[in-house]
């Protein structure tokens, strides 16, 4: 066991740097100096130019300004975001939280559905539920998120009127009152951007759970269970799904990205104030830095994501301990 | 004697129902794309009337509709077909390329380059693709359309490229690729000559079920304005363009996701039917 989480640690170490290097390769070797592009055309003088080049380091050689960059990002300073004039790491500070509900509720919800759905394929595999269920899940898989989610949002935004279309609270009500009231305006704004993201998830999860139930109820120890007329429900819950609990942990793992990609096309579908839409306005602001920090940010999201996901399987699965 | 191989799995794909209609509905979606200057009813760019006609909903003469520039969305939906297929073809066959050159070099090659780039994949494998790519796309105004494909190919071909190393390490034990390497072919020649037509399958598999998510990358990255970018139509920005309308004109967003839907679903049937074929485990 120790070794086994050992090396995964490392794998996340290496990723995470991983990402910190490519960010500053794409942003340096880009062509032009990204960080002063269009001071020219803006005329701003040459000396102000050069004194913004020493300013940002850019004078120095690249090995230089990649240390400098790696031990300041190993400090949590992602540098200054231009178009906020304010530290990078503060702008993400504070639409990470946001994001994290929106992606971590989408993860348990998608988990309850495609978990569900799964156990009841396998249960009913070859019928017409089974088949049914699979058309959805195949039909969620191809749909693009951002469309679903504006779907959604036209049908139950719009046109039925049952909840909120954007943003995290209600904007008239303002911020004083008290926290439950607080809290069920935000659990209302936060349902049709979870629901998309878990749905699409969902389907994905389906597939995976059903396949892995279908293999461990074709195993030996449940043909065991049954000859010792364990009733099928209890063969489903406690061995089967037993069994079949180690890959799921490891796809809720992999879903970590999928969530994060899909959290900057549904957060800038429903206005959720995120680091999803922070990243989105960056872009075409040209603020590079924040850029950069949401992607840092973004790797050490989905290494952390993995590492909590291989110590979950090493939990679940003994075999795994012992690899 | 049984039937060769190919036509076997012809007979297997063939028996797959859903899979065949799959494949239909790709190929007419390519002939649809190819055929768009001859099938659309409308120039995709023209403006015929900006005030009278925009936002018209669907009728004899715009069977989808007309969106606030009065342009047809039905013959703006045809020519975005060339774009999320013509993208989504070029950089999943340049990644699985790339994927199969390196899943062959990593197999064959000596156990200091199969670790080598093996642990490089699973680096690369745990970055965060998407937001790699926006910020490429960031850096590189108005990139234009070989730069998607080739940044989606770059970031895509790691699994495939497990996928055959696994093959390949199991393959070079087997008694004919130990046969042609004792009478003296080189690695290349092995690679070529002997691995390939048996990694061949997989390979395909996988750049037919990679088609389909690269399409709905391609679509995201149009939607948030960094893809295939206005005027030229392709079905993200499409969607981008109708979100603002979806009250007065919804078919202006609803026709390009439908076509997205209908697209990627039929990849993902066709790649799970193809590999249901080509997977001689499953042979009967």
């Amino acid at each position: 066991m120790p070794t086994y989480l050992v090396r995964r640690f490392a794998l996340a170490l290496v990723t995470t740097a991983a990402a910190v290097a490519l960010t500053f390769a794409l942003v340096h070797l880009a062509p032009g100096e990204p960080f002063l592009a269009g001071a020219e055309e803006r005329f701003v003088p040459p000396e102000t130019i050069a004194r913004l080049r020493r300013d940002f380091g850019l004078d120095r050689p690249l090995a230089a300004q990649f240390a400098r960059y790696v031990a300041n990002v190993a400090r949590g300073d992602l540098g200054e975001s231009f178009t906020r004039r304010r530290p990078v790491a503060a702008v993400i500070g504070e639409t990470l939280p946001a994001t994290l509900l929106l992606g971590g509720v989408a993860l348990a919800l998608s988990f309850a559905l495609g978990l569900g759905l799964g156990v009841v394929q396998a249960r009913r595999a070859g019928g017409l539920a089974d088949a049914a269920l699979s058309t959805v899940a195949l039909a969620l898989a191809s749909v693009p998120a951002f469309w679903l989610g504006l779907m959604l949002l036209l049908v139950f935004g719009e046109w039925l009127h049952w909840l909120p279309v954007a943003g995290m609270t209600d904007a008239v009500a303002g911020p004083s009152r008290g926290w439950l009231a607080l809290s069920l305006d935000v659990a209302r704004h936060l349902v049709l951007p979870a629901l998309t993201l878990a749905l699409v998830n969902a389907a994905t999860v389906a597939r995976f759970h059903r396949a892995a139930m279908l293999e461990a109820l074709g195993a030996d120890f449940v043909r065991a269970a049954r000859a010792r007329g364990l009733a099928e429900a209890r063969i489903l819950a406690a061995h089967a799904f037993r069994a079949a609990l180690a890959p799921a942990i490891a796809l809720a793992g992999l879903s970590v990205p999928a969530l994060l990609t899909g959290s900057v096309l549904v957060e800038s579908v429903f206005g959720w104030p995120g680091m999803g839409r922070v990243a989105y306005e960056a872009i075409f602001a040209r603020d590079y830095n924040v850029v950069t920090g949401v992607t840092v940010v973004a790797a050490v999201l989905v290494a952390v994501g993995s590492l909590l996901a291989d110590i979950g399987v090493a939990a679940a699965d003994p075999r795994v301990r012992r690899a | 004697m049984s039937p060769p191989p190919l036509r076997r799995a012809w007979a297997r794909f063939r028996a797959h129902r859903t899979a065949v209609a799959a494949a239909v509905v790709v190929a007419a979606l390519c002939l649809a794309a190819l055929g768009a200057p001859l099938l659309a009813p409308a120039d995709p760019l023209a403006q015929p009337d900006p005030v009278g006609l925009q936002n018209r909903p669907p009728s004899a003469e715009h069977p989808l509709g007309t969106d606030r520039f009065s342009r047809d969305v039905a013959s703006r939906l045809l020519y975005g077909a060339r774009v999320s297929l013509g993208i989504g073809a070029a950089a999943a066959l340049l990644a699985v390329v790339i994927g199969a050159g390196v899943g062959l070099a990593a197999g064959l090659g000596t156990a200091a380059v199969d670790q080598v780039l093996m642990r490089s994949v699973d680096v690369a494998l745990a970055l965060p693709r998407v937001f790699l790519i926006l910020l490429a796309l960031a850096l590189w105004e108005d990139a234009p359309a070989w730069v998607v494909v080739g940044l989606i190919a770059v970031t895509g071909w790691f699994q495939t490229s497990r996928v055959v190393r696994a093959l390949a390490l199991r393959l070079r034990e087997s008694e004919f690729v130990q046969a042609a390497r004792a009478l003296g072919a080189p690695r290349s020649r092995l690679a070529v000559r002997h691995l390939l037509p048996h990694v061949a399958p997989a390979v395909i598999v996988s750049a037919t079920l990679d088609v389909g998510n690269i399409i709905l990358l391609e679509s995201g990255l149009s939607y948030l304005g960094l893809g295939v970018r206005a005027p030229a139509p392709s079905w993200g920005n499409m969607i981008l363009e109708g979100k603002d309308q979806l009250l007065s004109a919804p078919w202006v967003a609803v026709a390009p996701g439908a076509a997205l839907l209908l697209t990627v679903a039929a990849f993902n049937l066709a790649g799970d039917g193809l590999q249901d074929a080509l997977d001689p485990r499953t042979d009967g």
